[in-house]
């Protein structure tokens, strides 16, 4: 299994950042233009919650392999202020910043498999797939 | 940290940006501030905003846009996108995010010609 990357999030800019390292890793593995767009697009919004919510954190993003499928697993970790109502938050147009509060219900859309592990006043933990078919 | 200014340009009453480089949020939102202000000044008709080299649009661009379309147009200035790649088109409508009062056309030609039909339809001519 191939190397992990790592980018972390301090400031705006680090979204591109991390978006291009998702996008750039999805192309190395094959996935086609559509789902590049869709992951660096579920990135682009994990990682700007991360930096909005919690100020600074971390996207990782590896190769993943289960009975012979390949796949990309990316991982957005912060030691924010957590999420207390996670059914609250995956609503589509909740948001607490003002903003279109699309970005982690329409991130698990774009994504196979979405994850939230958050404790509160300790961070957030995002886990998300994403398969190539 | 200084942002990346996006040119505009002006061609008879149009104002044509073309984004060639991956926005960060703040150049983003000076972009939207630098637009208004030209529509303002330039009193232009139309503005175009040609996304072909863009391949992200989250939803933070998206309300952007959104916002830029909406403001522009309480000015009097119509708004057409141009150039939206169609694997940002797909993932835009699955993110949820629909861009309404929004204009789009396939490339920037279309985009010039659609607005220069609604100026002329609207009785202001054109030029
Ligand atoms: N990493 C995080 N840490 C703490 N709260 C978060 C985090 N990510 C999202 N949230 C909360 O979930 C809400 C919804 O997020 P999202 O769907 O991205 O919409 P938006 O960012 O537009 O508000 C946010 O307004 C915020 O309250
Ligand atoms: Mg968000």
């Amino acid at each position: 299994m191939a190397q992990g990357k790592v980018a972390a999030i301090r400031s705006d800019l680090d979204i591109v950042i991390a978006r291009t390292m998702a996008r750039d890793t999805a192309k190395a593995l094959g996935f086609g233009a559509i789902d590049q767009a869709r992951i660096a697009t579920a990135v682009s919004e994990l990682a700007r919650n991360i930096y909005l919510y919690a100020g600074t954190g971390s996207v990782s993003v590896r190769e993943i392999e289960r009975s012979g499928r390949k796949g990309i697993e990316i991982i957005c970790e912060d030691q924010g202020p957590g999420i207390s109502s996670i059914d609250l938050v995956m609503q589509d147009g909740y948001s607490t910043s003002r903003g279109m509060g699309m970005g982690l219900p329409g991130a698990k859309r774009l994504m196979d498999e979405f994850e939230i592990r958050s404790i509160e006043g300790q961070g957030t933990t995002i886990t998300s797939r994403k398969w190539r078919t | 940290m200084e942002s990346l200014r996006i040119p505009i340009l002006k061609i008879e009453n149009v104002l044509i940006a073309s984004i060639q480089v991956a926005l960060h949020d703040a150049s983003a939102v000076q972009f939207k501030d630098d637009l208004l202000q030209r529509i303002y000044d330039t009193k232009a008709r139309g503005l175009i905003v040609d996304l072909t080299a863009v391949d992200v649009v989250d939803s933070f661009i998206g309300r952007l846009i959104s916002d830029i379309a909406a403001m522009a147009g309480l000015m009097g200035t119509r708004v057409v996108i141009t150039g939206l790649q169609p694997a940002v088109a797909i993932t835009l409508v699955e993110l949820g995010l629909e861009l309404p009062h929004v204009l789009t056309a396939l490339n920037l030609e279309k985009g010039l010609a659609m607005l220069r039909r609604q100026v002329e339809e609207s009785g202001d001519g054109a030029g």
